[in-house]
This record gives C-alpha cells, sequence and structure tokens, in this order.
C-alpha cells in the first residue's frame, strides 16, 4: 500500500505552507527505509570492501554484494551484469569511452533521439570529436513521439553501429515504443543501449525481455541516495570490454611495468564505491518491490488522467508532447510568463517545480521555446496537491496576463 | 499569493524606453543560454555619460523589468560609475529582494549595458 508516511520529507513545510514536491523527475524523495539502511551502514558496518581479512571487512562486503543482488534482480539481469556507477551520465560516459572508444570507427554511426537528455548527447558528441564518428537523431513527431519510419531509415544505414535512446523522456513524459525500435536495431545487428533515467521509476523493467546490451540509470530516481547508479551490460558485451578508470579494486596483479585487470563487474568499479549508496539504492529496490510496480502504475495513471484533466482547464497553458501514454511527467509552457517566474513565485507557496530545458535544449529548440515549467509527480503525490498547483497557477497568471509578447506567443504556438 | 513588488509587474507589463536606437553609439546583446533571457541595449552617450538606453528582448519578468528599470535609472550617469556597479547596486537599484537564484536574471541587463560600453571603448 502506497504510505505517504513512509517518506519523512513529505511532512515538512515550506514558508509555513506544506511541501508539495512535485519534482520527481529531478530526483525522488527517500522512503525512511532508505535512510535507516545509510544510519545503519555507518553506525554499525563501516568497512571497505573487497578487502581484509577482518570480519567488518567481510559484512560490508557482504552487504554491498547482496545490493548488488537486489539491484540485478529488480531489472532481470545477473549480479555479474551490474557495474555501480555514481549514476547514469558516469554510466553513459563508461561505455561512449570503453565500448565507443574500442568498437567505433570514423565515420560509424551513432543514432539517438532528439528529445535525449545531455548525459545521453555530451559523451557521444565527444566520442565524435575523439574518433570521428556520426551521430543521427530519430526526428520527432509534432505530438513528441518518435517518428518510427525516420527511424527505420536512420537503422539501415550500413555504417549504423549503436543505438542509444531513452525509454521515456525527461521532459515529455511520454512511454516510447521502445521493444520495437530494440527488436530493428537488433535484427540489423546494432548494439543497444537504453537511457532508462526516467522510466526505471514509473515501469517495471526486465532487461531479458527487452534484449538490450546496455542499460543505465540513477539510484536517486527511484528512492536511492545520490552518486549511485547502474550501468548493465550483457555478460558477453562486458567481457570484451576494457576497464574504464584505473586503480585499486579493479586490478588482479600490478606489478611497475604492468597490470592485469578483473573480471566484470569489478574491472569497472576502480577505488573505493560508494558503498552507502549501495546499499542505500538495495533499500529502495526492496521498498518499491514490496510496494509493487503494477500498484505504483496503476496510482500513477489516476494522478496522470487527473493532471491531465485539471490542467486543460486553463487556456493559457500548452504541454510539450501531447502524445497518450504518460508516465506523470509534464512540462508546461505558460502564455505572458516564463517559467522561471512561475517556479519562482509558486516555489514561494511550497510547490517545488523545475524551470528551464530540463538538461535537453535540443528537444527545447525542436519545440521552439527556450524554456518549460515541469511538474513531475510520483505516487505519493495527491489530487489535493494536483488542485493546488492548478488554483496557484491559474492566480499567477492572471497577475501577470496583459502584456501581449507577440514573438513569444508565436514561437509557442499560441 | 505574494507576486513581484508592484515597481517589477509594472515595468514588466508596461516596459519602458523599448525598441531599437536607429543612431546609438554603442550596442550588446546578452544572452542567458540556460532560460533564453535575450537583451539587446542601445546606447548613447554625451562625453563620457550616458545620455540613453533603450532596448529589445524577451525573457522572465526580474531580467525584462530590470532592463527597463535601468533605462530609466541609469542615464545621466558616467560610464565609469556603471561599470562599478555589481548585484548590491542592482538591489538597490530595483528596489526588491532577488534572491540568489536569480542572480543571472537580474544581472542581464546590467551585463549588456556593460559590455556595450567596454566594446566601445
Amino acid at each position: 500500500m502506497i504510505k505517504r508516511s513512509d517518506f519523512p520529507i513529505l511532512k515538512r513545510k515550506i514558508n509555513g505552507r506544506p511541501l508539495v514536491y512535485f519534482d520527481n523527475a529531478s530526483t525522488v524523495q527517500k522512503p525512511g527505509a532508505v535512510i535507516k539502511s545509510l544510519v545503519d551502514y555507518y553506525e554499525r558496518h563501516n568497512a571497505n570492501v573487497h578487502r581484509g581479512m577482518s570480519p567488518l571487512a567481510a559484512e560490508v562486503t557482504r552487504l554491498y554484494e547482496e545490493s548488488r543482488q537486489t539491484v540485478a534482480a529488480f531489472i532481470g539481469a545477473a549480479p555479474a551484469e551490474i557495474i555501480f556507477t555514481r549514476g547514469t551520465t558516469e554510466s553513459i560516459n563508461l561505455v561512449a569511452r570503453t565500448w565507443g572508444d574500442r568498437e567505433l570507427r570514423a565515420g560509424d554511426i551513432v543514432i539517438l533521439s532528439l528529445a535525449e537528455h545531455h548525459a545521453n548527447i555530451i559523451p557521444w558528441l565527444q566520442l565524435r570529436d575523439r574518433i570521428g564518428i556520426r551521430l543521427e537523431y530519430i526526428p520527432l513527431h509534432a505530438d513528441g513521439t518518435w517518428n518510427m519510419a525516420a527511424a527505420k531509415k536512420l537503422l539501415d544505414h550500413k555504417r549504423a553501429k549503436l543505438l542509444a535512446v531513452s525509454q521515456v523522456s525527461n521532459v515529455l513524459g511520454i512511454i516510447n515504443p521502445l521493444a520495437e525500435l530494440l527488436k530493428l536495431a537488433r535484427c540489423r545487428g546494432l548494439v543497444t543501449l537504453v537511457d532508462a533515467a526516467q522510466s526505471i521509476a514509473h515501469l517495471q523493467i526486465n532487461v531479458q525481455e527487452l534484449a538490450c546490451d546496455f542499460l543505465v540509470f540513477s539510484g536517486h530516481k527511484i528512492g536511492g541516495p545520490t552518486g549511485i547508479g547502474v550501468l548493465f551490460g550483457r555478460r558477453e558485451i562486458l567481457a570484451a570490454l576494457p576497464p574504464f578508470l584505473g586503480g585499486g579494486e579493479m586490478i588482479m596483479e600490478v606489478t611497475t611495468k604492468s597490470f592485469s585487470v578483473k573480471e566484470a563487474p569489478f574491472r569497472f568499479e576502480a577505488g573505493t564505491p560508494n558503498i552507502a549508496g549501495a546499499i542505500g539504492l538495495g533499500a529502495a529496490c526492496r521498498y518499491l518491490n514490496k510496494l509493487d510496480n503494477r500498484i505504483i502504475r496503476a496510482r500513477e495513471r489516476e494522478l496522470t488522467a487527473y493532471f491531465l484533466k485539471k490542467i486543460r482547464t486553463l487556456r493559457f497553458i500548452k504541454i510539450l508532447g501531447t502524445a497518450k501514454g504518460k508516465v506523470p511527467i509534464f512540462s508546461l509552457v505558460i502564455k505572458n510568463m516564463h517559467a522561471h517566474d512561475a517556479a519562482d513565485l509558486l516555489g514561494q507557496e511550497g510547490i517545488i517545480l523545475r524551470s528551464g530545458h530540463h538538461c535537453a535544449q535540443p528537444l527545447h529548440d525542436f519545440f521552439q521555446v527556450p524554456a518549460s515549467l515541469r511538474a513531475s509527480l510520483s505516487f505519493y503525490n495527491t489530487f489535493q496537491e494536483i488542485d493546488f498547483f492548478v488554483a496557484r497557477l491559474r492566480e499567477l497568471y492572471q497577475a501577470f496576463a496583459i502584456k501581449p509578447v507577440k514573438a513569444f506567443k508565436k514561437r509557442a504556438g499560441f | 499569493m505574494d507576486i513581484y513588488a508592484q515597481n517589477i509587474m509594472d515595468h514588466y507589463k508596461h516596459p519602458r524606453h523599448n525598441g531599437p536606437l536607429a543612431k546609438a553609439d554603442a550596442k550588446h546583446r546578452a544572452l542567458n543560454q540556460s532560460c533564453g533571457d535575450d537583451i539587446t541595449v542601445f546606447l548613447k552617450f554625451s562625453g563620457d555619460k550616458i545620455k540613453q538606453i533603450k532596448f529589445i528582448g524577451q525573457g522572465c519578468a526580474i531580467s525584462q523589468a530590470g532592463i527597463s528599470i535601468l533605462s530609466e535609472e541609469l542615464p545621466g550617469k558616467t560610464k565609469k560609475e556603471v561599470l562599478a556597479y555589481g548585484f548590491d547596486e542592482i538591489k538597490k537599484i530595483f528596489g526588491i529582494a532577488i534572491s540568489e537564484r536569480r542572480y543571472n536574471c537580474a544581472m542581464l541587463g546590467l551585463q549588456a549595458i556593460q559590455r556595450a560600453i567596454i566594446d566601445k571603448g
């Protein structure tokens, strides 16, 4: 059962008003069980992993590896296929710098979509600058969905080598037809990477069913701590990859002249890892398992439907990405008002929102708006919170509405 | 609910000195890439003093009201005085509390003016 009381922060106030946390696509609030796992780790078990013969080291290594098993089971992977990283960004960079540097040649094509987060664009632009690959972007329809006909054409190119796309955009919230696209890519022999940074919080993910080569996400978006994330890599593909960072933990043997490396996943985890983070992420997965994804999805569908119904009563709001089948992530463009003003002023009322381009500038360019106001909900949000948000937004609009900004109107499509 | 101070909303809705200046002595366009705030200023000088400021732009209320206020307040000041202005002076001129997170919005107009002065030598 969904209980708001599981999340201690939801009790707090901002300027004397109840916290309405609508920034879950940025980071999700932490259940007490996760917070407790961190305190418990530092109070009772703190030691380094995989090192030394002491009972504490053994205990903490067991906890760390149990977390790897929990995380693996959470996405249907084997523990050896789970590499702990700092988050989605580091995971994608790891793939670009190991697999990309080794497997790609000048002129090879990496296919992204226009809706990608900068974390799934920049590492590939950097790779382009290093070795001269080409980037192609799957174009979007006006409703924010992938143009599948154009995607097929890109996949058909004989130099196409990698498909790297997000399952759910952090701006649009649209659930993309990922399985279909992955199948097309696989048939053509492309390697595939799924950015699950947003989808992991909403959808049941199984890497066996998706049959992707890589899948990446951040722990903090599912209630885990910040600074811990995951790179799933299919066993066969990880076995062939060179190490990423060099240092302790990842080596078998070192001499003054050479070194040999451990197998995956340890080969990719140089230095003392984020032990507390991994343990906290394990606790977050266990919390979500107990809640059951079907219950989370059902609740989020209700919230999505209610939000859309209410927001559509506001004629001065335009939603980016009008396609059906969304998780509760909504990016709004407000007539005559900049998103920063709305986020700032609604923030004073205790409503926590994100304004800007949400690290997806090419996508905002596509919609021809410089910025949007994003409300992203989680299963612990309520109808009352949506009502409060909509009422305050209406009030704010009335205070701002006089000045017609022609250029803005035209670009935003009002 | 608390909206911005009256003068900010007034300048935002009714910007002063809005529009280009054909025979400007200096001009500069300043952008906040991350949010799309966009201000182009046109300056006329009289000796070492600023004689006239006009601007075009779009963006949030703080940035747009801000440049409108500056277009009223800065003419008559010397270039040297204006170049020495910082966040403290802006807060004083705007007459409102500006949080750190709106620093870039608040400073954009001043930065455009200062850059125009510097580029002109």
